[in-house]
């Protein structure tokens, strides 16, 4: 083994390790991400992150056949992201619209007066009767 | 000789790029909201994965290898700033804010209703 291909090991080896760091980040945010479109954005990153993988994999053991695993996989990764940007656009609410209207539907609306725990709907309605 | 540069380049390729792809997850983590996250998935975590399949281009040294790994490069390149601006369009037009440290917001405001 020359000098050369010493190197090579040893990046290949930094860069497995480093790939692992990234693959975690990106795994974080996709359990905390707050809305949709950011574990939507770290899905998509993750199979960026796997191409990587892959491309190192191909280095480090010389089959070359995974090329065409990694382009597959890059294929479906843009049809997964296309889709749930469309059932973004489908779905037509934020998490805080989600929330909002189960907090709605939690409050008890069956009595008709007014209690002064709605004070919005008792100016709007100040007799009473709906 | 040119074998030696060819995977002195690699290995530097092969370093440069997972640290592209580090630098893109410690992006990912670290920004505020879900568009300035998009700036770094889509434009650090591409370059990552480019430079790592044309290390393995190179390393490959045959032109099959060469000319699949250029063509996934070439996918790549394509399709992640299609995939990024089609998933921030469906989030602002939704109706996800931006962050509260944002200046500037040059997209028209929407009707009051929705």
């Amino acid at each position: 083994m020359t000098g050369a291909d010493l190197i090579l090991d040893y990046a290949v080896h930094f860069a497995l390790i480093v790939l692992c760091v990234a693959f975690l980040l990106t795994i974080l945010r996709v359990v905390r991400g707050p809305t949709l479109p950011d574990r939507i954005l770290g899905l998509d990153m993750l199979v960026g992150i796997a191409i990587g993988f892959i491309a190192v994999i191909g280095v480090k053991t010389g089959y070359t056949l995974y090329i065409d695993i990694a382009i597959s996989l890059g294929l479906v990764g843009f049809l997964a992201t296309v889709a749930f940007a469309r059932f973004i656009l489908a779905r037509g609410k934020t998490e805080e619209d989600l929330m909002a209207e189960v907090r709605a539907a939690a409050r008890p609306h069956g009595r008709k007066v007014p209690g002064p725990a709605d004070p919005k709907a008792a100016h709007r309605n100040p007799g009473g009767r709906s | 000789m040119i074998d030696v540069l060819v995977t002195l380049v690699s290995a530097a390729l092969i370093v440069v790029g997972s640290l592209f792809a580090l630098l893109a997850a410690v992006g990912v983590l670290r920004l505020p909201d879900v568009y300035t996250r998009l700036h770094a998935a889509s434009k650090a975590g591409t370059v990552g994965s480019s430079l790592l399949l044309i290390a393995l281009a190179l390393h490959a040294e045959d032109a099959g290898t060469l000319s699949r790994a250029l063509a996934g490069v070439v996918f790549l390149l394509l399709t992640a700033p299609v995939s990024a601006h089609l998933l921030a369009k469906a989030a602002y037009s939704v109706g996800y804010r931006l962050s509260s440290n944002s200046v500037l917001d040059e997209m028209p405001q929407k009707s009051p209703e929705n």
